[in-house]
């Protein structure tokens, strides 16, 4: 089998968050970086899985500038054959998704796996869209998959609670929590990931249709009112009078 | 133009987060001088009732191949109709639903996307939205350039509003793609409130020491009406199942009120549950980090204040 495993770069999740002089962008300085959870955790080591158990190949695909590579390099020590990476400073979900699907459209892969949100940005986008630029189906929220026939039986989260689909390969679909088990890359990983290629290529032309333009920091909380650990009532008829919510 | 509103049903009612994304494209619609129509897909509540929130027309596409989720299905039956009908603004909620579709849409109708928007559009010369980033430590304003945009909306954001009369309903002929996706089977959390769309929760942590001690949690929570969640170290050690996760890495979730129990407070605990409206903390250490994002702290044994507070709570009850 050929999967592709979209990676992605965030700050990690103990990161101070802070903005340039006019809020227009995130501030880097002395943040630590990682590979997206999601991606890591549960989408790159399924993969892996099945290779493991089906033979094939995994790569890797991010779309970002050189200093990617480190992230990349981490995912190519937890196993990952080969990897891409499409030169340029994203802006856009959509922007992504199109150098992915630009990437993945010719290569024959028959499962696209990637996180189910970034825990920057959020969104839960990529994954639908890069199905959409191909033509696949998609499946969120992937819990569990296992390869059957021609296809793979997927239990995915939905509102209140799972469900459990069949769908016939090639397919696109984002990872989350209980795909697998996270792994640690060893040492003998880490020493093969230094000779594995990245292959950077250019991006192809697109006009972002969003872009951000402006950060701001959630209001700040007012001070946690103590209460007495004897008087609960008090606490009740605060959330009921004061917070006016039970 | 036109504000397009997805309207999502479960079991054939709509869900109260249907109301919510169609008093959001209402004052959509305001903000734009437009009006604001809805969609609903598959077995659905009652259409006409959409109007009493502000939809103008209903649009219903009663296919039972819809009566299940099938992303590529929803996508292009939602696009057909937001071309047929115009739209510039495509509303959804940021649920489970609409985060599966919410990327493969704005793909298809080469739109600009915000996905998980708090607030209101403005649209001063530029359409601009905010919504949370860094898992809620940040804002960002997104200004979307394109023709048309899809925007999914977070839950428990916007309170429904009535603002009109049921609304006329339309039968809209789309043209439903074959479902390349078989549904097995479903397996629905049964009883409780789903945690995504709770307006009060319980939440406990490894303060709790083990899973036979959550008796005391799910009779609060019972109590008064609300979900339970857990932090991720009570998931990961199967104290309690993994959907209850909530944080950076499991579920973010808004609710009016958020009960902390036994829970220290770490940056990616908080990072799922800090947009709450109202936080209280039980922990027995005076310097655990939640008490800094809370609201109301009783610093004590939990397994001394959680009794008393459901006794309280008993008695309130009784009272009114
Ligand atoms: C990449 C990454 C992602 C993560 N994502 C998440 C996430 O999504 N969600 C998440 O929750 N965590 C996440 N974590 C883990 C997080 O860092 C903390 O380890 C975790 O939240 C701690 O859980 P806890 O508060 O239940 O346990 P502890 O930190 O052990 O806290 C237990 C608390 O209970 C109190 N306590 C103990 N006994 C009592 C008593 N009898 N009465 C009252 N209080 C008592 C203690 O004072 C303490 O404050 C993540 C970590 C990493 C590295």
């Amino acid at each position: 089998m050929k999967l592709l495993v979209c990676v992605s770069k965030t700050p990690d999740t103990t990161a101070k968050i802070s903005f340039n002089a006019d809020n227009s962008e995130f501030n880097g300085a002395g943040v630590q970086y990682i590979m997206n959870p999601y991606d890591e955790w549960y989408a790159l080591v399924r993969a892996m899985e099945l290779k493991e158990a089906t033979g094939g190949t995994v790569t890797l695909i991010n779309v970002g500038p050189a200093e990617n590579d480190t992230v990349i390099r981490k995912g190519l020590a937890i196993g990952a054959d080969d990897a891409i990476r499409i030169n340029c400073n994203p802006k856009s979900s959509l922007y992504v998704a199109k150098q992915i699907a630009e990437f993945a459209k010719d290569g024959g892969f028959d499962i696209v796996f990637c996180g189910k949100e970034t825990i920057d940005y959020n969104g839960s986008e990529v994954g639908g869209m890069v199905a959409e630029y191909l033509g696949m189906p998609f499946i969120s929220f992937a819990s569990k998959l296992e390869m059957d026939g021609n296809g793979a039986t997927i239990t995915r989260d939905i509102d209140g609670g799972k469900e459990t689909v069949g769908v016939a390969t090639p397919f696109v679909v984002s990872a989350a929590k209980g795909l697998a088990e996270q792994r640690i890359p060893n040492m003998r990983g880490i020493m093969q990931a230094r000779r594995k290629p990245i292959d950077v290529k250019e991006p192809v032309a697109f006009d972002d249709l969003s872009t951000v333009v402006s950060y701001d920091m959630p209001p700040a909380k007012a001070a946690c009112k103590m209460l007495d650990p004897e008087d609960m009532d008090e606490l009740v008829r605060l959330l009921h009078e004061e917070a006016k919510i039970i | 133009m036109s504000v397009l509103v997805f309207a999502e049903s479960q079991g054939g009612q709509f869900k109260k987060s249907a109301f919510e994304a169609v008093t959001y494209g209402y004052k959509t619609a305001q903000v734009l001088g437009t009006e604001c129509i809805a969609i609903c897909l598959g077995e659905a509540g009652n259409a006409a009732d959409l109007g009493n929130y502000g939809a103008s027309k209903v649009l219903s596409v009663a296919d039972s191949a819809l009566n299940t989720v099938d992303s590529q299905a929803y996508t292009s039956v939602i696009a057909q109709a937001a071309e047929k009908n115009g739209a510039s603004v495509v509303v959804l909620m940021h649920s489970a639903t609409g985060k599966g579709i919410v990327g493969g849409l704005s793909a298809r109708l080469n739109a600009g996307s915000a996905p998980g928007v708090n607030q209101i559009p403005t649209n001063d010369g530029a359409f601009r939205v905010k919504k949370n980033v860094f898992s809620g430590k940040a804002i960002a304003e997104v200004e979307l350039t394109s023709d048309v945009k899809v925007i999914s909306v977070m839950g428990n954001s916007f309170q429904p509003e009535v603002v009109g009369s049921p609304a006329t309903v339309e039968t809209f002929a789309a043209d439903v793609p074959a479902a390349r996706i078989t549904v097995k089977s479903v397996d629905k959390v049964q009883g409780s409130v789903p945690l995504p769309e709770a307006e009060i929760v319980v939440s406990a942590g490894r303060g709790m020491k083990g899973p036979e001690n959550w008796g005391i949690i799910e009779e609060l929570a019972e109590l008064i009406g609300a979900a339970t969640a857990c932090s991720r170290p009570v998931a990961d050690t199967d104290w309690r199942p993994h959907h209850e996760h909530v944080g950076q890495t499991g579920v973010a979730i808004r609710p009016n009120l958020y009960f902390a129990i036994g829970i220290s407070g770490a940056i990616q605990h908080l990072a799922g549950v800090n947009s709450s409206k109202v936080i209280v903390v039980i922990n027995k250490d005076p310097e655990a980090p939640f008490f800094k994002a809370a609201d109301y702290g009783v610093c004590a044994d939990l397994f001394d204040v959680v009794p008393r507070l459901i006794e309280a709570f008993k008695k309130r009850k009784a009272n009114s």
